[in-house]
């Protein structure tokens, strides 16, 4: 059993998941920002891969994600501070991130590497089902890495049962059609997050885009096994130079 | 109309290893509403009655092959020129704007968003935005809307709203990043009229529909002026590439017809300061869908450089990536300032001012040996009003 799904063994609801940028606010604040998420109960980790021309990203993470590059955030970089992530974090991480930077680096090289520093999961917002199932998926299951689908509201219904029987690990719902950032009224999204729990799907569903506080974090709880957080957190870490302290203050008003 | 892997994709939108859709699930109705109903839609008689009257009452189409007399003794061979800088609002972009607005209408759209580099694709989009009544939103880089202060005033006038694209290298490519994620944020109402031959599945396979025109006129007119249809090459030059998808459609199963796209080398292939895809990108992803990119050994991609707006871009399309990978297209560039030259000489011979998009296409005549009975079209995809602050200042005025 994969630590995700470990994780949602023990603990089904209020699982908080949060996104950060690797490489973000400093080019060595990655593990640190992980550590205290650790520390400060976060129930998973979601580290966000830069690239120069994330599609699915709001200004914020946008923002995080060109700061990363500047610092001189790579796949590569990132993999050598992930070396010794074990010894200290030991909830599931997954990484975030777009195709292109990963097919420059070896799309297996880039599993097996993912695999061999513990990381536990993948989502690649732009790998779409046909592409996964002709070419990638098979790699991302050799190295038994759990991958994570997203839907939204415009999903059907036979879609969501689809791409709910190729992830593993969770189904990543999306509050509304959006990029990061935007804020939500969750009391618009429980209809659908109603309706994905009626589906009684195979994996636990986690709500994303728009939570940033701890009413969000409730709302978005109430029909779903919890939530992530990602562009209220690294607005909490802009500017922060304590970033450990601006990460166990910002969890507090969530949980 | 034959198939194949040239002219159109697989079911998945793959010419050979280039193409597919790189997308977010929050595009995946969109594009799959588009995916499933364009064909039918663009084939049935109601369309085409619609988008064949208005190509020839509206954009003024058949456009003119024109047999360029004195270019043609410069270079000692027969040169025509496809005039489609006379097309209403002054480059080949209207035809595809023309035909996605009307797709667009049969989908039930109230919105229309685009990208633009140069400004032509913006200026197409709006004026058939007004034709029809419907908002248009365009993108453009902040540089871009600087270098061409003409077309951004000529869209405002025909009641488009533009919104600078801020981050990276404030060009097409950050413009297309805009447009992509307002269309995530407005998945109902909204088309997204793509003007090239890039971005998901069907978009490259759409927009080279539309501009296929331009090879289909070619053929028929280049039999009633030589006597034969087929010409011995055609040039065009390349940005996203979609001028050179018309101009190539037709030919592109004519293993006679040799295929000449040119690129933007900016101020030189190697100077770090280009656009010259084929030369310098590698297979990648951008903008939804696999082809050839100019990036980072990371796979960042690389802001690109031209003096032409319009073929400032790091990518080219996955048919021309297709073509590229198969050695059916061959594949030149020409930098700033041998454009700039290839726009006066065409200027002075012709009396015609050319885009500075086209006058890449014309500084390649330079590069190929022609024989005196070859027959050489190029594709004249704009007309260069737009460009004039550029001469001008070549000309030191
Ligand atoms: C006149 C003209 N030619 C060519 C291009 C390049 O586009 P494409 O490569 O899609 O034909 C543009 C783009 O703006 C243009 O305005």
């Amino acid at each position: 059993m994969s630590r995700i799904q470990e994780l949602f063994k023990k603990k089904n609801k209020q699982v908080l998941n949060v996104y950060v940028t690797a490489g973000y606010p400093q080019l060595n604040s990655t593990v640190p920002v992980m550590q205290a998420l650790e520390k400060s109960s976060a129930d998973l980790i979601e580290l966000g891969m830069p690239y120069s021309d994330p599609l699915a990203d709001g200004p914020v993470i946008q923002a995080s994600s060109t700061i990363a590059l500047q610092n001189g955030m790579t796949i590569k970089k990132l993999f050598e501070q992930l070396k010794e992530m074990r010894a200290s974090v030991q909830v599931p991480v997954i990484l975030m991130g777009y195709m292109n930077p990963i097919l420059q680096y070896g799309f297996d090289k880039f599993c097996a590497d993912a695999a061999a520093v513990g990381v536990d999961g993948l989502i690649l917002p732009d790998l779409p089902e046909f592409e996964f199932e002709n070419e990638y998926g098979s790699i991302i299951k050799k190295y038994k890495l759990d991958f994570i689908f997203l839907v939204t509201p415009e999903t059907t219904t036979e879609r969501i049962k689809r791409l709910d029987a190729l992830s593993t690990g969770f189904l990543y719902a999306v509050s509304s059609s959006s990029t990061t950032g935007k804020d939500q009224n969750m009391s618009g999204v429980s209809a659908y997050l109603q309706r994905l729990q009626e589906m009684k799907l195979k994996n636990p569903v986690l709500v994303g885009f728009g939570i940033k506080d701890k009413a969000s974090f409730e709302a978005a709880s109430e029909f779903a096994n919890g939530a992530i957080i990602g562009t209220a957190f690294i607005k909490a870490l802009e500017g922060a130079s304590d970033v450990a302290a601006a990460t166990e203050q910002f969890i507090r008003t969530v949980k | 109309m034959s198939t194949t892997i040239y002219q159109q994709p697989d079911a998945q939108g793959y010419y050979g290893q280039f193409g597919g859709a790189y997308i977010p699930e929050m595009l995946h109705r969109n594009v799959e509403e588009l995916r499933n109903q364009y064909r039918s839609i663009i084939t049935s008689k109601d369309f085409r009655d619609e988008y064949q009257s208005l190509l020839r009452d509206y954009v003024g189409r058949p456009t003119p092959l024109y047999p360029a007399a004195r270019l043609s003794a410069q270079f000692n061979t027969n040169i025509y020129l496809k005039r489609e800088d006379l097309c209403h609002t002054g480059s080949h972009k209207l035809n595809n704007a023309l035909g996605q607005i009307l797709l667009a209408q049969r989908l039930g759209k109230k919105r229309i968003i685009a990208e633009t580099g140069a400004g032509q694709h913006g200026v197409a989009t709006a004026t058939v935005c007004a034709l029809k009544g419907i908002e248009c939103i365009v993108y453009m880089g902040e540089k871009d809307i600087q270098r061409q202060a003409p077309n951004v005033a000529r869209m405002k006038m025909l009641g488009a709203t533009v919104i600078p694209a801020t981050s990276g290298s404030k060009t097409l490519k950050d413009a297309t990043n805009e447009a992509i994620r307002d269309w995530i944020n407005n998945p109902n109402d909204t088309h997204y009229i793509i003007g090239s031959v890039v971005g998901p599945h069907p978009y490259p396979d759409m927009v080279a529909t539309f501009q296929s025109v331009i090879s289909e006129e070619i053929r028929k007119q280049l039999k009633e002026k030589t006597g034969s249809e087929l010409p011995t090459h055609v040039f065009a030059c390349v940005g996203g590439g979609s001028n050179a998808a018309g101009a190539f459609y037709h030919f592109t199963e004519e293993q006679t017809v040799k295929l000449v796209a040119v690129e933007a080398a900016g101020h030189g292939v190697e100077s770090g300061l280009s656009a010259a895809t084929t030369r310098l990108g590698k297979p990648g992803v951008l903008h939804g869908s696999k082809s050839l990119v100019m990036q980072t050994e990371d796979g960042q991609v690389v802001e690109p450089h031209s003096i032409s707006a319009g073929l400032d871009y790091p990518g080219i399309g996955p048919m021309h990536a297709n073509l590229f990978a198969s050695g059916r297209g061959t594949f030149l560039s020409a930098t700033d300032e041998e454009a700039v030259r290839a726009a006066f000489n065409l200027t002075q011979l012709e009396g015609i001012i050319p885009a500075l998009e086209s006058s890449h296409a014309l500084a390649g005549l330079h590069q190929v040996d022609f024989k005196k009975d070859d027959v050489v079209v190029l594709c004249l995809s704009g007309r260069g009003d737009k460009d004039m602050a550029t001469y001008m200042q070549a000309m030191g005025v």
